[in-house]
């Protein structure tokens, strides 16, 4: 990849010149944002030409000009209220720019951190200072290097080791009010050996056409049990190109649950390092999409260590025009012996325009491991719809229970109550006759 | 209550049905029996409603009213149940709950109240012990896993608990053994009633010995070719369709016109 810079490339270089812009860096990497800065004017954006972004076309956010936001756009708690579960706590970022005032951080045990990144990295946080940058190598690709150079802020969730924090943590990010505006959310989350913490990573919009371009970092120390969800519900005029990176320790529990509603564009990136014996790595999805909506989601699961299990299972429910692309990579190390991955991709078109790239992939360099991976388009199965029909239910209602059936063992996964409640009446208002759904299950 | 005539189906432009007449009253429990692809399935797939199949011509009156302006969830709720020759199985969507949603259609279609939950499980319990089903059948996945005489019987539940007025079996009997076969006939026995016809599709006479039929007819390529009352099960038994097909065949000959 070494595409030439187009002309209006440059107005994200020089988005890095604006006077305001945040510079703030991990001491241990001095010069990183320049460097990535510098790694972007090299790579420009990707095009089809490049094989990870064969099926989807960033050429629009190529040509757009977006605003970068150097401060966050008014927004009040009310404005929030649909995203905000008020049982958990909460750090609210408006155009990546940590709110404290539409946030909710007490009750955590002590020594726990949760907040702004670059008020972490300012207060001299060594934790934040060690770990950021570290397992996200902006060289790799265009969007990491953008976030790399253009961060404002982002979350920062520390939690000390053997820690247990009972409260859900909800970060939330919001496209403030306005047009074009972009943010490069910057999220650091660090789990100490032993420690527990579940994470609910809310996408939502308020402004039209934004651009939200997050990096996660999300490292989980020895026997580290992180339950991470990731709730897409930005405006379907929305683009989102997002990379999560899990590292994990030996014994690390680490889950994830990407649910994906929202966004127009939506390219989803996963990194999963297996950098330990023993890990337990689980990565569920769901998308749904309808419109033009289009959903890419991109797996790698590196096992670099023998014994571990990684489970991914991806699910999609595509109407009218929509199109999702999977591709999921499970790369087994020649360490890693006795790896046991698995990897599921199953579609479910309602409609004979939508469409679906799939494409899952293994790569093992190791010979004692157990890897299986399969994917599936169908559609409705009609003697299942007719068989409904046949005692009774109607066909909306029939096709509905079917594609909930379809979506369940998503939902059944989901170990957070509220997330799993909220994701069910979405179904539920979602489908057609979706009361009688409701009233089936 | 069901009355088919002349029914002509056709199936991506193959004629299957070819003019077929039967009537069913009240109370009455008709066999059909037939050689393989003679159109058993096709005339209890297109009493369901399925839409693949073409009605070409003639009439179906159920109660009074043209069934075939009916899709096939009104059918149900009208009283029409059909228990598939292969049940489907439904990942992701339990027999429990598929069954509630059933019930609760036909019964607001039928302006009864919804049942609770409640009521619902007393109701399910008690058919269960009927067609003596295992619970833990019922909140597994429809079908799914199901051994094939664990569907068929499910499907006698399903029927029981839903109460039609004509039930069509479509093979119900395949590959039970002789204590599920028993199970099964039970089940429908305790549902015969004065209101209630049944049309049982079979190709054992065994089964008629437990489900006493009053009519007995014959369907060979697509035409009803002989009825008679449950003795002609045994004839058929006996001596197979070769000897129906063949003086068939000779009646056809003789009627022909001198000189054809
Ligand atoms: N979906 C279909 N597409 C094409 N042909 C079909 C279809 N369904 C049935 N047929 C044909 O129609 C004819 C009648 O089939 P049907 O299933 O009604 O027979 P049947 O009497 O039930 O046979 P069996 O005793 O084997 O169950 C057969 O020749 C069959 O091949
Ligand atoms: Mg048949």
């Amino acid at each position: 990849m070494s595409n030439v810079v187009a002309a209006a490339e440059n107005s994200y270089l020089a988005a890095f010149d604006q006077p305001g812009r945040a510079t703030v860096e991990p001491t241990p990497r001095p010069g990183w944002r320049q460097a990535a800065r510098d790694r972007f004017a090299e790579l420009g954006f990707p095009t089809k030409r490049d094989e990870d972004w064969r099926f989807t076309n960033v050429g629009p956010v190529a040509r757009t000009e977006y605003e970068l936001a150097v401060a966050p756009a008014a927004v009040t708690l009310d404005q929030l209220e649909p995203w905000i579960y008020p049982e958990m706590a909460r750090a609210v970022f408006v155009d990546g720019h940590f709110v404290a005032g539409l946030s909710d951080l007490d009750g955590l045990p002590d020594g726990v951190r949760v907040g702004s990144l670059a008020a972490a990295l300012e207060g001299g946080d060594v934790t934040a200072h060690d770990h950021l940058g570290r397992y996200a190598p902006f060289d790799r690709q265009a969007f990491i290097a953008l976030n790399t150079a253009l961060f404002a802020d982002g979350a920062f969730v520390a939690v000390p080791a053997k820690t247990v924090v009972e409260r859900p943590i909800q970060l939330l990010f919001v496209a403030g009010p306005g047009e074009r505006r972009m943010a490069f959310p910057r999220n650091l989350i660090v789990a100490g050996e032993a420690a527990q913490v579940t994470l609910v990573e809310s996408y939502v919009g308020l402004g039209t056409e934004s651009l939200t371009c997050p990096v996660t970092e999300l490292a989980a120390d020895p026997a580290a049990v992180v339950d991470h969800y990731r709730l897409q519900q930005e405006r379907t005029d929305a683009t989102h190109i997002a990379l999560q990176h899990y590292h994990c320790e030996r014994a690390a529990n680490v889950s994830t649950h990407s649910l994906s509603f929202g966004g127009g564009l939506v390219r989803n990136d996963v990194w999963a390092v297996l950098d330990g014996e023993g890990v337990e790595c689980t990565l569920n999805g769901l998308y749904l999409t309808r419109g033009r909506q289009h959903v890419d989601n991109h797996m790698w699961v590196e096992h670099v260590k023998p014994n571990c299990n990684s489970y991914e299972l991806y699910k999609g429910i595509l109407e009218e025009q929509s199109r999702a692309v999977f591709n999921g990579l499970i790369h087994v190390h020649p360490e890693a012996q006795k790896t046991d991955a698995k990897q599921t991709n199953r579609n479910l078109l309602l409609s004979s325009d939508a469409g679906v790239h799939t494409n899952p992939q293994l790569v093992i360099h190791a010979d004692d491991v157990r890897c299986t991976h399969g994917s599936t388009v169908g559609q409705l199965d009609a003697d299942a719809v007719f068989y409904l029909r046949s005692r009774g239910i109607g066909e909306e209602a029939a096709k509905s229970l079917l594609i909930y059936a379809f979506a369940r063992d998503i939902v059944d996964r989901i170990r957070l109550e509220s997330v799993r409640t909220d994701l069910e009446e979405f179904l539920f208002s979602r489908l057609p006759k979706g009361e009688i759904v409701r009233q089936a299950v | 209550m069901l009355k088919i005539q002349n029914l002509h189906v056709s199936i991506e432009d193959n004629e299957i049905l070819k003019g077929l007449d039967l009537e069913v009253k009240p109370g009455e429990v008709h066999a059909i029996m037939g050689p393989n692809g003679s159109g058993k399935s096709t005339l209890a797939q297109v009493l369901a409603g399925r839409d693949e199949y073409e009605v070409t011509e003639g009439s179906i009156d159920f109660q009074g009213e043209d069934l075939l302006e009916m899709d096939p969830e009104i059918r149900a709720c009208e009283g029409i149940f059909l228990a598939f020759q292969y049940p489907v199985e439904i990942p992701g969507v339990s027999n429990t709950y598929f069954l509630k949603a059933a019930l609760n259609a036909v019964r607001k279609h039928r302006g009864e109240n919804e049942l609770d939950a409640v009521d619902f499980l007393r109701l399910v319990r008690e058919r269960m012990k009927m067609v003596e089903m295992d619970e833990t059948l019922l909140n597994r996945p429809v079908n799914e896993g199901f051994s094939g005489g664990e569907k068929k019987r499910n499907e006698i539940f399903h029927m029981s608990v839903l109460e039609p007025k004509l039930a069509v079996l479509d093979e119900t009997d395949s590959g039970l053994d002789i204590d599920a076969l028993r199970i099964v006939a039970n089940g429908v026995n305790s549902l015969r009633a004065e209101d209630r016809g049944f049309l049982v599709i079979t190709h054992y006479q065994r089964l008629l010995d437990y489900i006493v039929p009053d009519f007995v007819h014959v369907l060979v390529d697509g035409r009803i070719v002989r009825s008679g009352g449950k003795e002609l099960a045994h004839e058929l038994e006996d001596k197979g369709y070769g000897w129906l097909e063949a003086e068939l065949a000779s009646e056809a000959t003789s009627a022909a016109p001198v000189g054809a």
